[in-house]
């Protein structure tokens, strides 16, 4: 990562930053220190110089600054310079402390990783059944649910239009500790085609056949229609019966669980739609964002949610 | 020099301030110009497409920068939460940056890849119906409107001209490309690239 940091200077641009860095403190304070007074006492009857500037016979003193500003003045110049001398700011030079923004948040990460390493390392030794079981577990694995998965499956993992409840056990691709990892380690991609090649008539046809595998009411003649299509063109992955397959994510048809059923829409709606236009859920690699050892955990509190009322 | 010399000439004073304020410019902003952290493209930065570019100008016409940074500090708390802290040259072909000083919603620099395009299609249509305490306002008219594309090639070609490497072909695609589409589908394809370049911080 240190590539990022290239930030070296050409010896010009280097000596151009420390020239105008250093000249401008020396400026400023050759200013101040060249235009001190120290030499104004007020005369014998008590009159004290003025600067000669008169508006409506109003004049102004030619006091000398306040002391306790002047020095306040002289010990920002100094900071200013020990700044300069311990940390990165004259061009190349890195300041005598070493300091970087890189390396100060490497710090940070190393620290961090040296308190929770230990912890995450025991919880990746216990199978998935038995941390799911673990309530200690289960409060740090809550945490990082509700950061990472409640924002599409909900906070209370119930999920939502077109985001699978994970709650019940009907899963698209297998509620088994490997499969839950899969799921999250390498994500997945709904892949329902579209079929509105089919036409209109056999879309309807077998959206009565799809209604008729979980007892929902539907029209038998067309039925009975769709079923021909259903074995030639759905049952390869729906399986024939429509108990769904979870080697390919194809949802089980004859419970009533509808991943793609809008509030207010009805389930024959709901798979016309389906049928027309296809469905392609993506469910993101998480393994990316939050590690191996967080992944194993998640995996188990989705694991849990089976137990929980 | 005697005061009243610079006090009393108003162009004098005017000239003289400003050479002692561009000292600041001139010994923290000119030098990055010549400098390789913050010149060159990391590696695999590409310009954004037609569609992402015109998904970007809706970003900016509808404000979200107003409520989203794109910019992930190198600190801890950050790149746990949002992914690798941001460099320099990861906006190498920004005009204008878009980095945000406010977040009233989460930092967005690496929301690329993060969630499906449904989720912000449906996130976007009404925030509460994935995120039920949110505060974003809701977006539906970019369900309605699409692109026509006509000012695609222009703004490609202006940006060209500021330095991002659109090749001809590019250019000539662009309006094929962008029109007919949603609103929302630019806007989509153009966060689901926003940090891509960067992988995680694992």
């Amino acid at each position: 990562m240190s590539n990022f940091w290239d930030d070296s200077l050409s010896g010009f641009w280097s000596a151009w930053i420390i020239v105008l860095t250093l000249g401008s403190i020396a400026f400023a304070f050759w200013i101040l220190y060249a235009n001190r007074k120290t030499d104004k006492v007020p005369d014998a009857d008590g009159n004290v110089e003025t600067t000669g500037h008169a508006a409506d016979e109003i004049e102004e003193y030619d006091n000398p600054l306040p002391r306790w500003w002047f020095q306040l003045y002289v010990a920002t110049v100094i900071f200013g310079l020990g700044y300069l001398l311990l940390y990165p700011g004259l061009g190349n030079f890195t300041g005598l402390l070493g300091w970087t923004q890189e390396g100060q948040w490497e710090q940070e990460v190393a620290r961090a990783e040296e308190r929770f390493t230990p912890i995450f390392a025991q919880y990746q030794e216990i199978p998935i059944p038995e941390l799911a079981r673990d309530a200690e577990a289960m409060q740090v694995a809550e945490r990082i649910y509700q950061n990472n998965c409640a924002v599409c499956h909900g906070a209370n993992a119930r999920g939502g239009y077109g985001f699978p409840d994970l709650t019940n056990d009907d899963w698209l691709y297998g509620g088994e500790p490997e499969q839950i990892m899969t799921s999250l380690v390498r994500g997945r991609n709904g892949l329902m085609p579209s079929f509105q090649t089919l036409g209109e008539n056999n879309i309807e046809n077998v959206t009565q056949h799809v209604l008729s595998l979980s007892g929902l009411e539907h029209d038998t003649e067309r039925a009975e229609l769709g079923a021909s299509v259903y074995a030639s063109v759905c049952a390869a992955c729906h399986a024939p019966d429509g108990t769904g397959n979870t080697a390919l994510g194809a949802p089980n048809l004859t419970n009533d669980i509808w991943l793609y059923q809008a509030p207010g829409q009805s389930v024959a709606d709901s798979v016309r739609q389906t049928l027309r236009n296809g469905r392609n859920g993506h469910m993101p690699a998480q393994e990316a964002y939050i590690g191996e050892e967080r992944v194993h955990l998640v995996a188990a509190y989705v694991y849990s949610l089976r137990f929980r009322d | 020099m005697k005061h009243e010399i610079v006090e009393k000439n108003v162009g004098l004073l005017a000239v003289l301030i400003l050479v002692v304020i561009s000292f600041g410019g001139l010994a923290e902003i000119v030098p990055l110009f010549f400098q390789k952290q913050t010149t060159e493209p990391v590696e695999g930065l590409r310009p954004l497409s037609a569609l992402e570019l015109e998904g970007r100008d809706i970003y900016r016409r509808e404000g979200c920068v107003g409520c989203h940074s794109q910019m992930i500090r190198p600190f801890r708390a950050e790149t746990e939460r949002y992914g690798h802290y941001s460099v320099a040259g990861e906006f190498i072909y920004e005009h204008n940056f878009l980095w945000g000083s406010k977040r009233t919603g989460p930092d967005l620099a690496r929301v690329g890849g993060r969630y499906s395009d449904d989720w912000h299609r449906a996130h976007m249509y009404n925030p509460r119906d994935v995120v039920p305490g949110s505060i974003m306002p809701a977006y539906p008219w970019l369900f309605e409107r699409t692109l026509d594309g006509s000012d695609t090639p222009r703004k490609m070609e202006a940006l060209r001209r500021l330095g991002v490497p659109y090749t001809d072909e590019d250019i000539e695609n662009a309006t094929r490309e962008v029109r007919g589409q949603q609103e929302i589908t630019a806007l989509v394809a153009y966060l689901q690239q926003l940090g891509t370049v960067l992988e995680g911080t694992r």
